[in-house]
């Protein structure tokens, strides 16, 4: 340990820390040459919601698509070319007019990453986690999503291998649109359920 | 008496009472329920990283995972182990950081004199693991206990080592939704090479039932492994 008890050291910045680690484990050729440049390329441009309104939307616009995604998610997703790490295994919830689906990880912050790419600050972070497996209703009306008092509520904590997907309800007016249109449609807090469109 | 997936668990992990001082057994990491936490900084959108540290952060604790060979338990416990002061008062990379540390620690990577004389300041890292290697992670369990529709009830127990089984369905009864297949068991796994597979199911509880204040119109589900569970 470092320091003593009754005058320890100062905790080093966050960002010292990990170039500290970063060095180290590059001196000793366990980090290869532009692993973490890479890694963070991939979660930057290509890996992102971006690719789960592509789901969603196709599963607005092909009935036989939305049948395959609700009853085998990882297999419909897999179609369009997506997949991997926190992926192997997606069952997707869809929203009816009488329910409501949201997604949360109480003990930790699983995710989708394929389809909804990392998740954001507020989904990993306490008052979220604690939050929305206990007071739901009350949570989504903070975050501006309001919903019908007759409605149900289905949170789903992803709390062993499965990644949940939110299929949200087509938003009305929206009949003339191609399939790339509508993907445009689709923000990523409305595939966590945080969102109505 | 719970069913014989919490005997095979048992089995496999000390009674607190045999490992010595416990300082810590739920980890703070177990939140769902807690109170007090006040808003959530919500934002509709946001940069994948703040700050490269961060990006920095994420790709270390999975390089280190992937050259020590990690399961996703003990990667996961790397975290969970954090003190808990620490835990709350830092972002989700800076737990990612902690964990990566301190399983190169673990695992002889580097030392903690290294990575403190480097970073010119104290490194904090996550506390030992209490739970005991499993020599003997007892058999599968390849058919599924439990089917769709019937009642279970979710074990009472804490365990001192990593577990999946939140601490708010503890105890709790639901009904199963859907059996997901066969996987690795995160409370033999992050404490051992051995493994043993279990089903996963999605277990469906009443709001009403998990809180004394629970909402109204609101189903919990909760995955959870075979050996979690008894029938109810």
């Amino acid at each position: 340990m470092s320091g003593d008890v009754h005058h320890p050291a100062p905790t080093a910045p966050v960002e010292h820390r990990a170039a500290a680690l970063e060095a180290l484990l590059t001196e000793r050729g366990l980090v290869p040459e532009g692993y973490i440049e890479e890694a963070t390329r991939r979660y930057e441009t290509e890996i992102g919601p971006m690719n789960g309104a592509k789901v969603v939307a196709r599963a607005w616009t092909d009935p036989a698509y939305r049948r395959r995604l609700l009853e085998d998610g990882t297999a419909a997703i897999a179609e369009l070319g997506f997949g991997g790490q926190e992926g192997a295994h997606v069952v997707v919830v869809e929203n009816t007019p009488a329910v409501h689906n949201v997604i949360v990880c109480t003990l930790c912050s699983c995710y989708p990453w394929p389809i909804l790419g990392l998740p954001p600050a507020w989904y990993k972070d306490p008052p979220y986690r604690a939050r929305m497996v206990r007071e739901p209703w009350t949570l989504l009306a903070e975050m501006g999503c309001e919903l019908p008092e007759d409605m149900e509520i289905r949170v789903w904590d992803s709390s062993a291998e499965v990644r949940y997907l939110v299929l949200p309800q087509r938003p009305p007016g929206t009949e003339g649109k191609t399939e790339a249109e509508l993907a445009g449609l689709v923000t990523r807090d409305s595939m966590i359920g945080v969102a109505r469109l | 008496m719970p069913g014989g997936g919490a005997q095979r668990i048992r089995a496999g992990v000390p009674a607190a009472g045999r490992i010595g001082r416990v300082s810590r057994v739920d980890g703070i990491h177990d939140l769902g329920g807690m109170q007090g936490f006040g808003a959530v900084a919500h934002s509709p959108a946001e940069p994948v990283f703040h700050e490269r540290w961060e990006a920095t952060a994420r790709a270390l604790l999975e390089g280190v995972a992937a050259a020590v060979q990690a399961s996703g338990g003990e990667f996961r416990h790397s975290i969970e182990r954090m003190d808990p002061g620490h835990y709350l008062t830092s972002s989700y990379y800076e737990h990612w950081l902690t964990g990566a540390a301190t399983l190169a620690v673990e695992h002889g990577l580097v030392t903690r004199e290294e990575l403190e004389a480097r970073a010119g300041g104290r490194f904090p890292l996550s506390g030992p693991a209490h739970a005991r290697p499993v020599a003997d992670a007892g058999p599968g369990v390849s058919e599924p206990r439990f089917a769709p529709g019937d009642r279970v009830r979710v074990r009472e127990w804490h365990p001192p080592g990593h577990t999946r089984c939140p601490r708010y369905v503890r105890g709790k009864e639901g009904v199963v939704v859907r059996l997901d297949g066969t996987h690795s068991v995160p409370d033999i796994e992050a404490h051992s090479p051995a493994r043993r597979y279990e089903p996963t199911y999605s277990v469906r509880f009443d709001a009403a039932s998990l809180w004394r204040d629970g909402q109204r119109g609101v189903l919990v589900h909760v995955d959870l492994w075979d050996s979690y569970l008894e029938p109810a």
